[in-house]
């Protein structure tokens, strides 16, 4: 009888601590219960993230897990484009405030920070995401609750979001032309090499596709698992399918030992040609430029484009992070994303979704990588395509460009070879 | 001597008050908070329905599982094809259509069914649970070796799912539905009746596992804990019970995936991963293996500090995090519920004067393990 | 036949390194029962030291040195695991003796914590660390045939640390009185040995190991905060498959993995290679519980 008493009360007591939690985990830290606010649009006409004299926007990458190398440095960007901003008197003549949440490389939390951003912090727009999980993640979140997404890194494409502004390349803005140079210049015989996920086999799919129409011919294609770290045996099958091209989409850690690899086995630039399209400055530091000199990348923007714009960007990234930081394409499409948000808030007058998102049609501005203007209907960029050569010092020397900015073509309606890829939209 | 009975049933009432009070708040809930954290403490309340499962497992039969996460994924992708299916409304999933599939894969068919996705929601995890429990414990495959292999069985889904991205979404995982049986899941409405269907299945499964333990089958699953071979030599075979409760604590987890994916609106291999997997483990810990209330606590406190942490301090929370368990596993090596118990107990003594301390059944329990 | 034998090479240096980063855990794991979640973190200290020691060469010591700064980073990334290893035993570790799962629970926290910390002082990106001159390049064995030097350095390496802890562990005072304790640690007392600084310095050998594998595993890796993670999972498998206790068992997990990981993984892809492995490793632990050298013992329970 006594012990079972003491149970009763023992669990009582656990009930009781239980329920505590559940007021804690409901209250959570900075918002005293705002009562059952339906979860109307954040950005409708007056809302609070416009409030008083500031205005709210989210920064949503990853800066803890295995993505935290690559997504600091676009946050790092992001913040750099607001200070900025802010110096010259913000916009509206109201102050940005951003909000940071860590995503922390995990798709479910990017979901779940995304939704906190929207409806607890009511922000204006979300720059934020890197992979394209976390973007397809994040995607049904602001749909439903009507947010702005800005996205900005290149991806597979065969999507447009009417909630999503994306300021990186899509396929048609860097693989396609980027396919075409190598088949023109370096060869016929391609391989492709690929993390396992959605970007490196959506690209491959397009490639193949490609190779197909023009007629280049497939060496193989390989995929390994995200965090793959031991090359040898891929290298030994490149070497016996003995390609003239790799093209490389293989995703951040995954490059650093495959070049480092490569070299050690005796395959040097000048041996075989290979092309990376998710290896830019920031990655040569953490790879070595003395690997990966003479290897080939496609971008929108180096470090070394040539525009006033970029002077002063490199200049001003460099004063606040330290001079031995580097700047990107990602990079400069996470700072390019801020400044194309304010302008079009500028010409909106409001920060309204709806507005802002008729405001940013074919809004133009001189971005470092030189003029971008926003494809009203895509929601994507006109972006200038690239090809650079790594040099000794880990920067890249172009060796090709488009000639003008290529416009975007997510679903790539324009590629008559491209029209098997996707059935439906 | 009456007014000693008196007193304690009034404090029986109290108590019973307390249960009341808990209940109304959980029920209440919805009531105080906003949108965002209701349905945050609902994903909360799912992971407690994991870590009850958990903790049945370790907690009472001394078995540590480090690939819960698999059973949580694949519960959570058996609803996730439902509501994938609901969504693409008879034509072939998004990602199906990029990767280049034509035709839905035959083992998709099934989970068009919100049913028959529930039942094999359940089936799946519970199946594969007993499959490597079969082989497992009839070995006496036991302790550290057994949490290893729970690993490896971590790494064999994670890279399966992430590398058959036609049929299961790859790295993406399933994301991108908004409907169950025609309610949209953004709604207001639909997701505070998720948030108290999640409860309910929450209490079920707290009083299922509450009867389990205190049969005579809990019975013997702690006498597996605190000595195998004594119990095998007394004539159990402890290769069954161990079976049983592995696989019940893999249906748990799989019911909690189901109630993730509908609360988060996505799943992907990411939530099967080893992280995900020591995390849930950590639920139990923190909160007190071996008594349920712990567990349930643990996974709602912790999944509290975690979001609070990482929004107070985004670029730092990592510490916080990684001090919280540390300085828990020191100093708190029965968890929350272990300090409760004891500071109830010291309460009391001080109140009733210096009264013989009952005996110690509960320490015993935990040196065990 | 070039690639037979490329492949045959390459086996054994994946071997090689899988024997590295497990060498420090059959250690700390396999003699005191330590489930050391925190290992990668370690291997992640070792590689860091590696990056420090040379950013020192670059900036104070003339240029023509540089290339010997590897040789003396393999010290520097032993040390700083080694003493890292020292005050989280001293601080925590020797309180969770007897309770290897609640060890995982609280090097878990450990190794969240480093992470961060390498964050917090090196930056989230990448850092790179150039590879001494006299290891570039391969040896030609013929034309299509080369085995890169680094490759062969870490063969080198792992045969010298194995050499040196079996001398340790066998051949030395310190190692007899690190046996004993770990075969029975009250009798070890009673004859004078003092378990607490044994425990202590085996913890911290252990770590020490775990830096060299982080120092070698920059020549052909990424270096970043979160690379523990990539090696930890490997790590345990090798020690759980060789069998506890036993360092011969370590080698032969080793092999048997990285052999069998080479072999899957050129047959078919790395994905399904890497499913192959640990399916293996499930099946023969099914067969063999203990792994493949298991101490022998009366004992039950």
């Amino acid at each position: 009888m006594r012990e079972k008493k003491s149970k009763f009360k023992r669990q009582a007591l656990g009930l009781a601590a239980l329920s505590l939690a559940v007021m804690l985990a409901g209250c959570g830290q900075n918002e005293p219960a705002s009562g059952s606010s339906p979860s109307a649009s954040p950005g409708a006409s007056s809302s609070p993230s416009e409030s008083g004299s500031e205005i709210k926007v989210g920064i949503l990458h990853s800066l803890s897990g295995t993505m935290a190398i690559s997504e600091v440095s676009v946050k790092d960007a992001e913040m750099m484009a607001i200070e900025e901003i802010n110096a010259k008197g913000g916009v509206l003549g109201k102050k940005i405030v951003p909000v940071t949440e860590d995503g922390a490389s995990d798709w479910p939390t990017f979901a779940e920070k995304a939704r906190k951003l929207l409806s607890e912090d009511k922000v204006a727009t979300v720059f934020g995401g890197w992979t394209s999980a976390s973007r397809k993640a994040m995607l049904p979140v602001f749909e439903e609750l009507n947010g702005l997404l800005w996205y900005p890194v290149q991806y597979e494409g065969l999507e447009a979001s009417p909630n999503i502004f994306y300021t990186g390349a899509t396929t048609n803005q860097q693989i396609i032309p980027a396919v075409d140079w190598l088949l023109e210049n370096r060869g016929k015989k391609v391989y492709l090499l690929g993390s396992d996920y959605v970007f490196p086999r959506t690209a491959n799919k397009i490639i193949k596709a490609q190779l197909e129409a023009k007629g280049g011919e497939l060496a193989g294609e390989e995929y390994t698992p995200l965090g793959h770290t031991d090359y040898t045996t891929i290298i030994s099958k490149i070497k016996a399918a003995d390609p003239d091209i790799v093209f490389n989409t293989l995703n951040g850690d995954s490059n650093v030992a495959f070049f480092k690899q490569l070299k050690d086995a005796g395959i040097g630039a000048a041996d075989m040609t290979t092309l990376s399209v998710s290896v830019a400055e920031e990655e040569i530091r953490g790879i070595g430029a003395d690997v990966l000199a003479g290897h080939l990348a496609a971008w929108n923007y180096f470090q070394t484009t040539d525009t006033p714009a970029n002077k002063t960007f490199v200049e001003a990234y460099k004063a606040k992070y330290g001079a031995d930081r580097v700047t990107a394409d990602p990079i400069e499409a996470g700072y390019a994303a801020v400044y194309l948000w304010a302008a079009a808030v500028e010409k909106a007058g409001s920060t309204d979704v709806a507005k802002v998102k008729e405001a940013a049609k074919e809004l133009e501005w001189d971005a470092p990588e030189g003029k971008v203007k926003i494809d009203g209907e895509t929601q994507h960029l006109y972006k200038m395509a690239r090809i650079g050569e790594v040099q000794a010092d880990g920067q890249f020397k172009e060796l090709w460009n488009s000639g003008e900015p290529v416009k975007p073509d997510p679903h790539l309606e324009s590629y008559d070879w491209a029209s098997g890829l996707s059935s439906g939209k | 001597m009456k007014a000693m009975m008196q007193k304690m049933s009034a404090s029986r009432y109290g108590l019973a008050g307390i249960y009341l009070l808990a209940a109304a708040l959980l029920m209440l809930a919805p009531m105080f908070t906003s949108d965002f954290r209701l349905n945050l403490l609902a994903k909360f309340l799912a992971f407690a329905i994991a870590a009850v499962g958990l903790d049945l497992l370790w907690g009472y039969t001394g078995i540590l599982s480090l690939g819960h996460g698999v059973f949580f994924g694949l519960g959570g992708y058996a609803m996730a094809m439902h509501l994938k299916l609901q969504a693409s409304g008879g034509r072939l999933p998004d990602f199906m259509d990029w990767s280049g599939l034509t035709k839905l894969p035959w083992f998709w068919a099934p989970f068009g069914n919100f049913w028959l996705a529930v039942i094999l929601g359940i089936a799946i995890p519970a199946v594969v649970a007993l499959f490597l429990g079969y082989f497992t414990f009839r070995n006496r495959i036991r302790g550290v070796y057994f949490t290893i292999l729970t690993q490896a069985l971590v790494i064999i889904s994670v890279t399966l799912i992430t590398g058959q991205q036609a049929y299961t979404g790859g790295t993406n995982g399933i994301t991108g539905y908004g409907e169950l049986f025609g309610y949209s899941l953004a709604s207001p409405e639909t997701k505070t009746a998720l948030y108290y269907v999640t409860a309910a299945v929450l209490v079920l499964v707290f009083l299922l596992a509450r009867i389990i333990v205190k049969s005579r089958f809990g019975k013997v699953l702690r006498a597996i804990r605190d000595g195998e071979n004594r119990v095998r030599f007394l004539g159990y075979n402890p290769a069954k019970y161990q079976m049983a409760v592995f696989v019940l604590s893999a249906a748990f987890s799989g019911i909690a995936g189901m109630l993730f994916v509908l609360h988060v609106g996505i799943i992907s291999p990411s939530m099967m991963g080893i992280v995900p997997s020591i995390e849930m483990v950590l639920w139990v810990a923190i909160g007190g293996r071996g008594t349920l209330i712990g567990a349930a606590l643990g996974a709602l406190l912790l999944n509290g500090a975690k979001s609070t942490f990482s929004e107070t301090y985004p670029d730092i929370w990592l510490f916080f995090m990684g001090a919280l368990f540390i300085v828990t596993t020191v100093f708190l090596p029965r968890g929350i519920a272990g300090l409760a118990v004891d500071g109830w107990r010291k309460l009391r003594l001080l109140l009733r004067g210096k009264r013989k301390e009952e005996p110690d059944h509960e320490r015993s329990r935990y040196s065990a393990v | 036949m070039e690639v037979v034998w490329l492949q045959l090479f390459n086996g054994i240096s994946v071997s090689s390194i899988l024997l590295l980063i497990a060498l420090g855990l059959a250690v700390t794991f396999g003699q005191m029962n330590v489930i050391n979640m925190a290992h990668g973190e370690l291997i992640m200290v070792g590689a860091y030291a590696t990056y420090l020691t040379q950013q020192l060469f670059q900036a104070y010591l003339p240029s023509s040195w540089f290339d010997q700064y590897f040789l003396l980073s393999i010290l520097a990334s032993f040390a700083a695991a080694f003493l890292i290893g020292l005050l989280l035993e001293k601080v925590l570790i020797r309180f969770l003796y007897g309770r290897p799962l609640d060890s995982l629970l609280a090097t878990w926290g450990v190794g969240l914590a480093l992470q961060q910390l390498a964050r917090s002082i090196f930056g989230a990106p990448n850092v790179g660390v150039k590879s001494p001159s006299w290891l570039e390049g391969g040896l030609a064995v013929t034309d299509g045939l080369v085995f890169p030097y680094k490759r062969l350095f870490i063969l080198g390496l792992v045969a010298l640390c194995l050499l040196a802890m079996f001398l340790y562990i066998y051949r030395t005072a310190a190692g007899r009185r690190m046996r004993a304790v770990m075969q029975n640690r009250d009798m070890a007392a009673c004859l004078g040995i003092s378990t607490r600084r044994v425990d202590s310095m085996t913890f911290a050998i252990g770590s020490g190991l775990a830096g060299i594998a982080g120092c070698a595993l920059t020549l052909i890796g990424p270096i970043g905060p979160s690379i523990g993670t990539y090696y930890i999972v490997d790590a345990f498998m090798v020690v759980v498959l060789g069998g506890v206790g036993k360092l011969i068992g370590t080698v032969v997990g080793a092999l048997g993995i990285g052999m069998t990981n080479t072999l899957f993984e050129f047959w078919t892809t790395a994905s399904l290679g890497k499913v192959l492995v640990f399916l293996c490793i499930v099946a023969f632990l099914q067969w063999k519980p203990k792994g493949f050298v298991a101490l022998r013992t009366r004992s039950l329970d």
